[in-house]
């Protein structure tokens, strides 16, 4: 689970272009919206992009989303219990 | 209506970024776009993350709109309605565009990029501009085939005619692939005797633009 957040961490960095942060910045149980980040919608589609084109994981509805990409821990839990073998 | 001044202009070109005649900033290596348009930003400490999310246009008009508005900051004591901006181009958003193309043109690897998505219209980079200093004027995105100063003038007079602006921001910010231009000009309505050539007219507009 480490290994993931290390690298969901750097994922998030890239394709959210957070050129002045690194991952020593971005706290795993923090929010990733409204505080904590302060990232925004269009943030929040690319993230749903990131999941689906590199974890092949859907989010279905936007209940579903607010949980899932709530912190960079809960999606990497999300990740962890849905993505196939 | 008194008259029209220019009261500044920034040029940024070949790696360079010229304020009111003057170079501010190059680099002598050859950079991308995107390279030099980030070392721009640092060099003047812009301070404003949601820099690096615009696409390349928007960080160019962003660019020479942020160091002309840092030098003539009275803009900032006026109403947000007393500023308008005029920009004009030829290339419009064709290079986002293209960007955003590459995440939708593979049937097997089709993923819309929502970041890009939302520069696929120049007047997103007013939109950026007017975010950044809270500008409320008029404002208008014209696409021409090459810098037209008459046309850059007859609307930007009309705008300070019949909405009573008085500040309007406005010029040429123009990039596809790697190929970028841009020279702001902030126009002043003043009742100030003025120099003739300081005027905002075509031809003076014109000599600058050829000047740079």
């Amino acid at each position: 689970m480490d290994e993931l957040i290390l690298q969901l961490k750097n994922e998030i960095i890239e394709v959210l272009n957070l050129e002045e942060m690194s991952v020593e910045d971005i706290d795993t149980d923090a929010p990733l919206f409204m505080e904590g980040l302060g990232l925004d919608s269009i943030d929040a589609l690319e993230l749903t992009v990131l999941l689906e084109k590199k974890y092949g994981l859907k989010i279905n509805t936007a209940d579903e989303g607010r949980l899932i990409l709530y912190s960079v821990r809960s999606m990497a839990e999300f990740i962890t219990k849905n993505q196939k073998a | 209506m008194g008259n029209l001044v220019i009261r500044g202009c920034c040029s940024i070109k070949n790696n360079r970024v010229v304020l009111d005649g003057e170079c501010v900033y190059q680099e002598d290596n050859a950079l991308s776009a995107s390279d030099f348009f980030k070392n721009v930003y640092r060099n003047f400490k812009l301070s404003y993350a949601k820099f690096f999310k615009m696409d390349n246009l928007s960080r160019l008009g962003f660019l020479a709109a942020d160091i002309l508005i840092n030098k003539y900051d009275e803009i900032k004591f006026l109403k947000p309605e007393d500023t308008g901006i005029v920009l004009s181009n030829s290339a419009s958003s064709l290079d986002t565009d293209f960007n955003f193309n590459d995440t939708i043109k593979e049937n097997a690897n089709y993923f819309p990029s929502p970041a890009l998505f939302v520069y696929t219209l120049p007047n997103i980079m007013i939109g950026e501009i007017c975010i950044r200093h809270k500008i409320m004027g008029e404002n208008g995105f014209l696409i021409c085939e090459k810098f037209n100063p008459d046309v850059i003038c007859n609307f930007v007079k009309d705008l300070f005619e019949n909405e009573k602006l008085k500040y309007c921001i406005t010029g040429w910010v123009d990039l596809i692939n790697e190929k970028y231009e841009t020279l702001l000009f902030l126009v002043e309505d003043t009742e100030k005797d003025i120099a003739e050539k300081s005027t905002f007219e075509p031809k003076n507009i014109s000599d600058i633009y050829n000047k740079y």
